[in-house]
């Protein structure tokens, strides 16, 4: 990284401001500060706003496109990456970003979520995980720890969780980070990492839900949560010399898996080339 | 397969037709998944698409396909999927998004028996109702029924066509006979056939309305990546895109959605009529069931029955003008509805039919076709 990210109104320049404020977020939310990453990272990449298309599904952090002054695609329940597969293949130059939160991506999009990362296409995912599902009123998520308090799991949850960034690496992403909310300048990064990347990229944002998640599982309110984030983030570089026992309860973040693989728009772009070459002559 | 539009009189499948039709349209983008008695449409655009510049896809499911069909469309191409029944039914839910969000897109449904997985390998058009009222919520759907190979290629022309030009989802409700059929078909040379794109925006970015309503209903269409940037959503929306709980534009949006078709049902509306003129019966039929009944008129015909065939190509809108005129004007005093389901288009014949006019039915639902002899029975039968 050549340049130091900027951290000043940048982001304003890239929202909606006169049209779409105020927001739908509880006050404290970190989807907001998701947001303030992804715009920096982009002024960093320096895109145009033109080029640059937000799809995400539905949910609270699927709402974040809407605010923004790009090209941005509100879609159905789960099924942002389809949409933005469409999206990419047929104008390969726009830079995609697919946001989806935890249920929206793991649950009733598990399916796309793993057959993009298995495709490589050149498509950013980030990917906010607050454990919970806000909109609709705090019910478990595929990424509720086992035993977690939810509307719907009132006795404790019974079911295992994902760990997202494992389920990208095994199913065959190219670009796998996680940040949180609390480390904005790492997150801003991270995302820049996976904008950088030709391929799959996936960045998990842990976030907090204190609404329902803090409040169900008395984790306190946005602070105590935000507090949590700094004492349980272990960087996957230090994690590296500690011992396992240091390592249980801890939140690994940084770059998680990084490879370079051939990208499914590249390749459709060469069997174009190929035939069209071999039907001239 | 032809690898360009050069002349060709070929014998071919009504699927092959399809996918051909759909590369004149100008179709560019492909997202599928294989399912049968479709297949051969997938696989007949993944060998054509790419030798035209093209893109097809194999996504990992029917709600996939249209998914991304509608995000290429999004971005500017022309794009389609190919399924049958169950397939058709997983999709609904991203049909209605195409419906909300005002996506052009193409959806060939080469129906099978159903419920669930029913019969794969079988005949059927049960699937006519869902191609109207298949997603949820209030919206008003166009579906074509070709009956031949032939019309196969012009309708999914027509489909697309249509599709452009009312910024909505189409339906080509096709079936495993006429997908699977083998007929002689003269492919029609480029410039022989309308092909309708969608109209672009002629304003400055910043007076551009994504979903503005215009004196036709139709709102000027950019691509993402063009320099205009707008917001899709599947939320019910105002005019920029941004969603909305206010209650006029709340009507405002449902109102274009309806009158943008129902107003213009006219060019829409395709409907072949056979010794009509003196007809006291008529058979009325679409897609496959359609052939048949041809036939059988012409039998009756020979048994001085005056019976005429009433064909609907487009189904959706329904053409209830032409259908109520035709009818008071022949003063046909019995209408037999013939299709492969339990009854579905039958009703809405019904609705139309003036008093003196009995409906009759017949009906199969067993996997196999409706043949000539069995509709002369018929007609025998119910014959005023």
């Amino acid at each position: 990284m050549t340049k130091a990210v900027q951290h000043s109104d940048v982001t304003h320049q890239y929202l909606r401001i006169k049209k779409r404020f105020p927001n739908v977020w509880c006050a404290g939310c970190g989807i907001g500060t998701v947001m303030g990453s992804i715009i920096r990272a982009v002024d960093f990449m320096e895109y145009k706003k033109d080029e640059v298309a937000l799809v995400s599904g539905i949910g609270c952090s699927s709402r974040l496109p809407v605010y923004c002054d790009f090209n941005t695609l509100h879609t159905t329940h789960g099924r942002a990456l389809a949409f933005a597969t469409g999206v990419k293949i047929a104008k390969p130059n726009l830079k995609v970003i697919v946001i989806t939160g935890d249920g929206d991506g793991l649950a009733i999009g598990g399916n796309h979520f793993i057959h993009a990362c298995r495709r490589n296409i050149d498509i950013t995912t980030i990917l906010i995980n607050n454990r919970i599902y806000g909109m609709t009123g705090g019910q478990f998520s595929p990424t509720t720890p086992w035993h977690a308090n939810a509307s719907t799991a009132p006795y404790g949850n019974m079911e295992r969780a994902f760990d997202p960034a494992a389920l990208a690496i095994a199913a065959g992403a190219s670009y796998v980070a996680r940040g949180t909310v609390y480390h904005v300048q790492q997150l801003d990064k991270l995302i820049i990492g996976g904008l950088q990347k030709r391929g799959f990229a996936l960045i998990e944002a842990f976030s907090n839900c204190h609404t329902y998640y803090g409040r169900l599982n008395k984790e306190g309110d946005a602070v105590a949560m935000l507090n949590w984030m700094k004492d349980h983030a272990l960087p996957v570089k230090a994690a590296a010399a500690l011992p396992p026992e240091k390592r249980e309860g801890k939140l690994l973040t940084g770059v998680l898996h990084d490879v370079e693989m051939a990208e499914y728009c590249d390749e459709y772009q060469k069997l174009v080339d190929r035939l069209q070459t071999k039907q001239e002559a | 397969m032809s690898n360009d539009h050069t002349p060709v009189r070929r014998l071919m499948q009504g699927n092959e037709a399809c996918a051909l039709g759909a590369i004149y349209a100008g179709c560019r983008y492909f997202g599928g998944y294989p399912i049968t008695p479709s297949t051969e449409i997938a696989e007949g655009m993944a060998r054509m698409l790419p030798r035209f510049g093209g893109r097809f896809i194999q996504m990992e499911d029917e709600i996939a396909s249209i998914a991304s069909v509608i995000g290429a469309s999004v971005a500017g191409v022309k794009a389609m999927t190919a399924t049958s029944g169950p397939g058709y039914s997983l999709m609904q839910e991203n049909i209605g998004y195409a419906f909300m969000a005002e996506v052009p897109c193409v959806i060939i449904d080469v129906q099978r028996g159903g419920p669930s997985t029913g019969l794969p390998t079988k005949v059927s058009q049960s699937d006519t109702m869902q191609a109207r009222w298949g997603t949820h919520g209030d919206y008003y759907a166009i579906a074509v029924a070709p009956a031949s190979v032939r019309e196969c290629f012009e309708q999914t022309v027509k489909a697309f066509n249509f599709s452009e030009r009312f910024r909505t989802p189409v339906t080509l409700l096709s079936d495993e006979v006429i997908g699977h059929m083998r007929e002689m078909v003269n492919v029609p040379e480029p410039g022989q056939l309308e092909v309708f794109d969608r109209v672009r925006p002629d304003v400055p970015a910043e007076w551009y309305h994504h979903f503005e309503i215009t004196p036709n209903l139709v709102s000027p269409m950019a691509s993402f990546g063009e320099g205009y940037r707008y917001n899709i959503t599947g939320l019910t929306h105002d005019q920029e895109g941004f969603p909305t709980a206010n209650p006029v534009e709340i009507k405002n949006k449902m109102d274009k959605l309806k009158y943008k078709i129902s107003r213009f049902a006219d060019e829409l509306i395709q409907l072949e009529t056979e010794m009509m003129d003196d007809a006291v019966m008529c058979v009325f039929a679409y897609g496959i069931a359609a052939r048949a009944a041809r036939q059988a008129v012409a039998m009756a015909r020979e048994k001085r029955v005056r019976v005429g065939l009433i064909r609907p190509i487009t189904i959706w809108p329904f053409p209830d003008d032409r259908i109520r005129q035709l009818m008071e004007e022949a003063r046909v005093k019995v209408a037999l509805v013939t299709e492969l389901n339990m009854g579905q288009m039958v009703n809405e014949v019904q609705r139309l039919v003036p008093r003196h006019c009995r409906v009759e039915q017949l009906n199969r639902y067993d996997g196999e076709i409706l043949n000539p002899v069995e509709i002369f029975k018929r007609i025998m039968e119910v014959k005023p």
